[in-house]
C-alpha cells in the first residue's frame, strides 16, 4: 500500500467550520479523513463522548453526513441494527461507522462491541483513543496508560492500558487494524480497505487531547506522531490471521530506530513527575507490544 | 381464516410473522423465550423473510431494534423481568426518538428471590417512558394485540413504540384457541410502515444531538401530545381491526356485564378472566357486580374509566404489582385521571394481590368483591389499600 497517496480535497467538506472542539482536538482531524473517504455517504452512529459535542448542537451541526447519537454502550449494537436495517430494505453504497471514544469502547461498550464483532456484523467501527473519559473531565478509563494523572487517579493510574485491539483480533474478524491521526493517508487507506471488506472492521485511532494529557495545542500532531516514533503506539493491520506492519512502524521493528520514550511523555503534563520505576514499566509495556506483534507477524 | 393452538408467546410470534417485520433483535430470558426461538425457527425455516440480529444483552438487543428502525425497518423485541430492566436506559431513548417499535413484554416477578411467575411490576416500572402500554388476556388478544401495535405505533399521529404485556406462564405457555386471519388480509389492512424520518443516508440527518433545554422542552412536550392523540389512534385501529377481521374489544377498556352493574372490579390481563367467571357466580347470587379490564395503561383510559366508574358504588381496583410506600400504580392512576372529569370520585378500594406470580384464583376474586361489597352495604368504610393474601393450596 503506498503510503502517500492524495487525500481528496474536499475533505473539509464533511466537517463543517465551527464545530464545537477544543483548540488541537484530535477528532475534527479524524473525521475529516473519514469524511474524505466516505463523503455524505456515511452514518455516524455516535454514543456519549466528546464528539457528541464538538459535532455541535441541535439546531445547527458540523458533520455534513448523518449522525446518530445513542446511549454510551450501545455504538456497536445500533451499529448493527442500521446495518441489518439497510441491507434489508436494499440500500447499498452508504457506510456505517461507529465512532467512540476508548470508554464508550474499552469500558461500557466493550460488550456490545464484543457483540457485533462476534457476529461479524457488517460496519467499521472506530475506536479514537484520546485515553481517558474526556466529556466527563479527563477521568481514567482502562485504556488510560500506567502512570497518567487522571482526575481519578491523581497519583497516577497504577494498571497498564488495556489493549482493544488485541482483543478484537482474538475475535477472528476480517479486518483490524491501528491508526494515528498524525498519519491521515494511512487511516485514509485503511478505511479505504475496511471498506471494501463485508463484516466487521475494527480500527484504532490513536487521538492524542491536549486538554486531557496536558500539552501546548499546538503540538497535537507532533505528540500523536511521538507516540508512534517511540514505538508506544504501533500502526498495523491484521487480517488472513496475520499482522502486517504500517510503513510508519516497520523501521522501528529494530528496536534501535525507536526514539526514547521519555520523548513522547515528556511534552505531557500527564506524566510530570513520574517515578524511574513507572518510566521503566512504561518501557516495558512498549517493549512487550512489540514482542507480541512480531510473533503475530509470522 | 384457520383456528390454531397457540399459547401466548406463539401468538406474539406468529403476529410478529405475518406483520412481516424486517428485524427481530432480542436476548433469551424466561418465560419469553419461547418467542424468540419460534421467531428464529420461521427466519431460519424461510417462512419469514426478516434478519435476526442475536444480540448479546438486552441492552443491545433494543439499541439493535432501534439503530434498524431508524434505518427503515419494521422491527421487534421482546423481553421479561430482569431483560427489561436491563435495557431500561434504551426504553427511555426509542420514546424520546420518536420511533415506531413494537416489544413484547411477558410479565414476570423481579427478583430477588429469583422467580419467574408473573406479576405485573416489571410492566409498570415503564409506564413513565412515553411507550404506548397495552395488556392482553389471551391468547387471541395477544394476537391481535400485536398486529394493532405496529399500526398504532406507525401512525403519524403517534409515532411512539408499543409494549404489549402478557403474564407469565399463564398466558405465555398455555394453549388457546386463536383465530389467523389470512395474510392478504393483514397485509392490506396494517400496510406498508411508516416513521417520522430515516436515516439511510439519501440525505445528511442528524439524530439526537446536544440539544437546549427549550428546544428539548418541545420535543418532550411533543411527545406528550402525541400519546393524547393516541386514544383516537387505539379506539380507531381497534375499531377497523373489527371491521375487518370481526373482533374488536372496545377500545382501550373492556367492559364485562358493566351495563348495569353497582360495584367494580377493575383489573388488567389474564386474570380478568377468573375475575369475569367470579362474576358470573356473583350475579347468580344476587351481587351487582362487572368487571372493567384495562387494556391500555398509556395513555391512560382516564375517560372511558370515568364513564364507566363515576356512578359506581364501589370500585375495586385489583393489582399484581405495588409502588413501595404508596399504592398500587393502577389505582392512582384511575384517581389520578377521574380527577380530570370530576372533584368527587366514587368510592374506591385498591386490593394488592398475586405479587410473585401467587397463584388468585376465581375464588379468591368471589371473595375480594364479596368482602368490599357487605362492608360497603353495612355502612362500613373498609381500608382503601390492603395485601390480599390468596387461599394457599397446602
Ligand atoms: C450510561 C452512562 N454512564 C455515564 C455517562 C457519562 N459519560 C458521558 S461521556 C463519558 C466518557 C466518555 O469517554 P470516552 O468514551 O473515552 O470519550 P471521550 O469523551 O474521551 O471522547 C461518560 C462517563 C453516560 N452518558 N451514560
Ligand atoms: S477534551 Fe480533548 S478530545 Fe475532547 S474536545 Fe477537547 S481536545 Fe477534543
Ligand atoms: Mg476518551
Amino acid at each position: 500500500m503506498s503510503s502517500t497517496p492524495t487525500l481528496p480535497r474536499d475533505m473539509r467538506n464533511t466537517v463543517l467550520p465551527g464545530h464545537a472542539a477544543c483548540h488541537g482536538c484530535p477528532i475534527p482531524m479524524g473525521l475529516k479523513v473519514v469524511g474524505a473517504v466516505f463523503g455524505d455517504k456515511v452514518i455516524l452512529v455516535v454514543p456519549a463522548c466528546c464528539t457528541s459535542v464538538v459535532l455541535g448542537m441541535h439546531p445547527g451541526t458540523a458533520f455534513n453526513g448523518s449522525v446518530i447519537h445513542v446511549a454510551f454502550a450501545s455504538a456497536a449494537a445500533v451499529a448493527s441494527g442500521i446495518s441489518a436495517g439497510l441491507f434489508k430494505r436494499g440500500v447499498r453504497g452508504v457506510q456505517v461507522v461507529a465512532w467512540a471514544g476508548d470508554g464508550g469502547t474499552a469500558d461500557i461498550g466493550m460488550a456490545s462491541l464484543s457483540g457485533a464483532a462476534e457476529r461479524n456484523d457488517d460496519f467499521i467501527y472506530v475506536m479514537y483513543d484520546n485515553e481517558a473519559y474526556m466529556n466527563t473531565g479527563i477521568q481514567r478509563s482502562s485504556a488510560t496508560p500506567a502512570g497518567a494523572w487522571t482526575t481519578t487517579t491523581p497519583l497516577g493510574k497504577k494498571e497498564s492500558k488495556k489493549d482493544v485491539t488485541k482483543i478484537l483480533i482474538a475475535h477472528g474478524v476480517p479486518y483490524v487494524a491501528t491508526a494515528s491521526i498524525a498519519y491521515p493517508h494511512d487511516f485514509y487507506n485503511k478505511l479505504k480497505k475496511a471498506a471494501g471488506i463485508r463484516g466487521f472492521k475494527f480500527i484504532y485511532l490513536h487521538a492524542p487531547c491536549p486538554v486531557g494529557w496536558r500539552f501546548d495545542p499546538s503540538l497535537t500532531v507532533k505528540v500523536a506522531k511521538l507516540a508512534v516514533e517511540t514505538g508506544m503506539i504501533i500502526l498495523y493491520e491484521y487480517y488472513d490471521g496475520k499482522i502486517h506492519i504500517s510503513g510508519p512502524s516497520r523501521p522501528l521493528l529494530d528496536k534501535s530506530r525507536r526514539r526514547p520514550l521519555i520523548e513522547y511523555l515528556k511534552f505531557q503534563g500527564r506524566f510530570h513527575g513520574i517515578s524511574e520505576g513507572e518510566l521503566r514499566n512504561l518501557e516495558s509495556y512498549v517493549d512487550s507490544s512489540w514482542e507480541w506483534v512480531k510473533k503475530f507477524m509470522q | 381464516m384457520v383456528l390454531k393452538s397457540l399459547t401466548g408467546n406463539y401468538a406474539v410470534a406468529l403476529a410478529v410473522k405475518m406483520a412481516r417485520v424486517d428485524v427481530v433483535a432480542a436476548y433469551p430470558i424466561t418465560p419469553q423465550t419461547t418467542i424468540v426461538e419460534k421467531l428464529a425457527e420461521y427466519i431460519d425455516g424461510g417462512e419469514l423473510d426478516a434478519i435476526m440480529i442475536r444480540v448479546e444483552s438486552e441492552h443491545s438487543a433494543l439499541a439493535a431494534a432501534y439503530g434498524s428502525a431508524l434505518a427503515g425497518a419494521r422491527a421487534f423485541t421482546a423481553t421479561s423481568s430482569h431483560g427489561l430492566l436491563y435495557m431500561y436506559e434504551w426504553v427511555n431513548w426509542v420514546s424520546r426518538a420518536r420511533v415506531p417499535l413494537v416489544m413484547a413484554i411477558v410479565t414476570r416477578t423481579i427478583g430477588p428471590p429469583w422467580n419467574i411467575w408473573t406479576d405485573h411490576s416489571d410492566y409498570y416500572e415503564q409506564r413513565d417512558t412515553g411507550w404506548i402500554q397495552g395488556f392482553a388476556m389471551d391468547s387471541q388478544e395477544v394476537f391481535d394485540m400485536t398486529l394493532q401495535a405496529f399500526k398504532i405505533s406507525e401512525d403519524p399521529r403517534v409515532y411512539l413504540p408499543v409494549m404489549i404485556g402478557l403474564d407469565a406462564f399463564i398466558l405465555s405457555h398455555t394453549s388457546m384457541p386463536v383465530e389467523v386471519p389470512e395474510q392478504e388480509l393483514v397485509d392490506e389492512w396494517l400496510g406498508a410502515r411508516t416513521q417520522g424520518f430515516i436515516i439511510d443516508g439519501s440525505e445528511a440527518l442528524i439524530h439526537g444531538a446536544l440539544s437546549s433545554p427549550e428546544y428539548t422542552e418541545e420535543f418532550i412536550k411533543d411527545m406528550g401530545k402525541a400519546m393524547e392523540e393516541a386514544v383516537e389512534v387505539i379506539r380507531e385501529v381497534d375499531y377497523s381491526f373489527g371491521r375487518t377481521f370481526g373482533r374488536s374489544y372496545g377500545g382501550l377498556v373492556e367492559l364485562y356485564k358493566c351495563s348495569d352493574a353497582k360495584y367494580h372490579l377493575v383489573l388488567m390481563g389474564a386474570w380478568a378472566g377468573d375475575a369475569m367467571e367470579a362474576v358470573d357466580t356473583l350475579r347468580e347470587q344476587g351481587y351487582s357486580i362487572g368487571v372493567v379490564r384495562v387494556r391500555y395503561t398509556r395513555p391512560f383510559p382516564g375517560e372511558e374509566l370515568y364513564k364507566a366508574l363515576s356512578s359506581s358504588k364501589g370500585v375495586i381496583v385489583v393489582e399484581r404489582g405495588v409502588s413501595f410506600g404508596s399504592m398500587g400504580p393502577m389505582f392512582l392512576d384511575i384517581a389520578g385521571n377521574m380527577l380530570k372529569y370530576s372533584r368527587k370520585l366514587p368510592y374506591m378500594r385498591n386490593v394488592i394481590a398475586g405479587v410473585g406470580g401467587v397463584n388468585v384464583t376465581y375464588k379468591d376474586f368471589e371473595y375480594i368483591a364479596k368482602e368490599t361489597i357487605d362492608y360497603i352495604e353495612s355502612g362500613e368504610e373498609p381500608s382503601v389499600m390492603t395485601w390480599y393474601h390468596a387461599r394457599r393450596s397446602k
